[in-house]
């Protein structure tokens, strides 16, 4: 907690939004640098730094953050039906509405540690899962999704004199179409935006609280604080965050399905920031950017692919090597992921930031103590006692 | 009776039938340092929790300084100035000693929850001015920017006890403040406490260490089977038999 920290901060923020920004250029040669993907990597980056506030600053582990992505999509997409197709009103009606969703489900929830809230957060989604698909049908429009229509009523750019006439009309930011390229840069600039307030968070007081209630919840009491409302408030922003995620999935394809909120999705997001980190800056992004990527160029190998990449190999040795191969890609993918986690979990228990910390470290350059997980800080304690 | 800060009335807190307190009556005035001593299993630190808002009594209620203390949330407790030295050290084992003590002086100042999340905590002057003074004061300004969990276990109760300094309490009660130190840590701790009585703070104090007790106490309270069987200054409670019979006969003073 040094005075220079401010500083260091600066140059973390603006190396990350460096970073962010060129990703077109230093990702073809990974084969990533395309608009979908891209897109993908900013949205879940957003949904993983929010899910970080709460998990990563508090320790309170949610199995439930997918349903506030799911609500934030859904009210993006009433935001265009009802309003207008400016994605600024869908992202704030989408982060609002999420935000209110988490309250009550915090409110809740809350009121339990551990794992019972744990269990808690992961009810509350599969209930709204459930619901979305049954009683809600008349709001999400069940298992269709919520879709545009053409006899939208748009009251908003109705007004204005936008009249969608014979196809559907697009998501645009005042007038530039959010798909595509400038969708990418859309939602990298509020993935940017998001980065920075997360940092603020994290360095504030209020983040201090909430990590002092990770670290030790009853002495919180005793110390005269009310810690209630520090983890209510932590799981709201982290829930706000959700929303505007799903928001910004509306915003580069206008639809929503209920299948967003699926408890496989809150597991996600977990993966996410444990792979890279938690209680990291960054971690959680680079988790998330790892694991859409896995999912995306790892499952779209075939076994055609496969054979010329070992065509080299003698006939009966190739055979063998694609099928074993083939196993990890294609829609064996998830195997690679699952390994790849393993191997992250028991090695590098900090996540890739340790391994990046641990490199660094090899390497000579300063240490960062500012973004060391206190998770390794223990267990580095525990080996070194025992 | 004068000034009197903390008052337990008609206390009674049972566990499955045991009795651990009944009947206890207790006046701490306003600057004494009051002893509770009796063996173990006394009730000595059940009655403090029952003071902290930790547990809740049965019957009977806690008065500080005319608020009922009984039915109030901890963290009400410890806004009203009641703070708590506990006996096993309650840190931030994951913070850095400075944060350890700066977090104290945050509820002092900005109450039980104040959303500040745009500031930046590294930016509080003052706070961390204090902090940084009160943690020298106890000897352990040299590591302010230690993980406190790579501590002793002698300087991390000496850090609780700085965090229970920073917060300027009204009443500090210390659970046994010097169990498990070495005789050196011990004398220095006393003459801590010395200084702190100096300040006229008032503070309540369970402790087991006769010598600890003689050095600092106006008045003894002395618990046995959950009840106060005697109540003075050191030289009556040295004086009285009942306390000898129950407590002091094993261990000559």
């Amino acid at each position: 907690m040094n005075k220079s920290s401010g500083l260091s901060d600066w140059v973390l923020f603006f190396g990350f939004a460096a970073v962010v920004l060129t990703m077109p250029l230093w990702l073809a040669p990974f084969g990533a640098a395309y608009p979908d993907l891209m897109q993908k990597f900013a949205i879940f980056g957003v949904f993983a730094i929010g899910f970080n506030i709460l998990f990563g600053l508090t320790g309170y582990l949610s199995f439930g953050h997918a349903a506030f992505l799911g609500a934030g999509s859904y009210a993006a997409i009433w935001s265009y039906k009802a309003l207008t197709m400016n994605v600024v009103p869908a992202i704030l009606f989408a982060v609002i509405v999420a935000g209110i969703f988490a309250f009550l489900i915090g409110y809740v929830s809350l009121r339990r540690s551990g794992i019972y809230f744990s269990i808690l957060t992961l009810a509350f989604a599969q209930m709204s899962y459930n619901l979305a698909y049954s009683v809600l049908t008349p709001i999400t429009n069940g298992e269709t999704g919520l879709q545009l229509t053409l006899a939208d009523p748009r009251v908003l750019d109705a007004m204005v004199g936008i009249e969608a006439t014979s196809s559907l009309p697009l998501p645009n930011f005042f007038g530039i179409i959010t798909t595509g390229i400038p969708g990418f840069y859309f939602c990298a600039t509020v993935l940017i935006i998001a980065f920075f307030i997360s940092l603020r968070i994290a360095r504030s007081p209020f983040g201090m609280m909430l990590k002092a209630i990770k670290s030790n919840q009853t002495r919180m009491a005793y110390t005269g604080f009310n810690t209630r409302p520090y983890l209510l408030w932590a799981f709201v922003i982290s829930g706000m965050y959700a929303g505007l995620a799903g928001g910004l999935m509306a915003v580069t394809d206008p639809l929503a399905g209920a299948e967003r909120m699926q408890w496989t999705a809150s597991g996600e997001v977990v993966l996410m920031t444990i792979l890279g980190g938690a209680g990291t800056l960054v971690g959680p992004v680079i988790g998330a950017a790892v694991i859409k990527y896995f999912e995306n160029i790892f499952s779209a190998f075939n076994k055609a692919e496969l054979q010329q990449i070992f065509s080299a190999l003698p006939d009966g040795l190739e055979n063998i090597v694609v099928s074993v191969a083939s196993m990890f890609v294609g829609k064996g993918w998830h195997l690679t992921l699952g390994l790849l986690f393993m191997i992250v979990v028991i090695f590098l228990p900090g996540g890739i930031m340790e391994g990046v910390r641990r490199i660094g470290r090899l390497m000579g350059i300063g240490k960062k103590p500012e973004t060391q997980p206190v998770s390794v800080a223990n267990s580095q304690q525990g080996q070194a006692n025992g | 009776m004068d000034n009197v800060v903390l008052h337990v009335a008609d206390v009674h807190k049972s566990f499955a039938g045991l009795h651990a307190l009944s009947d206890i009556d207790l006046s701490v005035r306003e600057g004494e340092t009051h002893a509770i001593i009796g063996p173990n299993g006394a009730g000595k630190s059940t009655l403090l929790n029952v003071c902290i808002g930790r547990l809740k009594p049965d019957s009977g209620h806690v008065v500080f300084d005319g608020e009922n203390l009984t039915g109030k949330q901890p963290h009400q407790i410890n806004q009203l100035g009641v703070v708590r030295v506990f006996q096993t050290p309650e840190i931030f084992p994951e913070l850095s000693i400075l944060e350890n003590v700066m977090v104290p002086i945050l509820a002092k100042r900005d109450g039980s929850f104040k959303l500040n999340w745009f500031k930046r905590f590294g930016a509080e002057n003052e706070v961390r001015d204090k902090a940084s003074g009160i943690l020298s004061d106890l000897g352990l300004g040299s590591m302010l920017s230690e993980d406190a969990s790579s501590l002793s276990r002698g300087d991390k109760r000496r850090l609780e006890l700085a965090m229970g300094l920073s917060q300027d309490p009204r009443l500090l009660l210390l659970d046994e403040p010097t169990a498990g130190m070495a005789r050196h840590d011990t004398n220095a701790t006393i003459e801590l406490l010395k200084d702190i009585k100096a300040s006229g703070m008032t503070k309540v104090i369970i402790e087991h260490d006769m010598h600890v007790v003689f050095s600092l106490a106006d008045r003894i309270s002395v618990l046995a089977g959950g009840r106060i069987i005697c109540q003075g200054t050191p030289d009556e409670v040295k004086a009285d038999p009942r306390v000898k019979e129950a407590y002091l006969g094993e261990e000559q003073v």
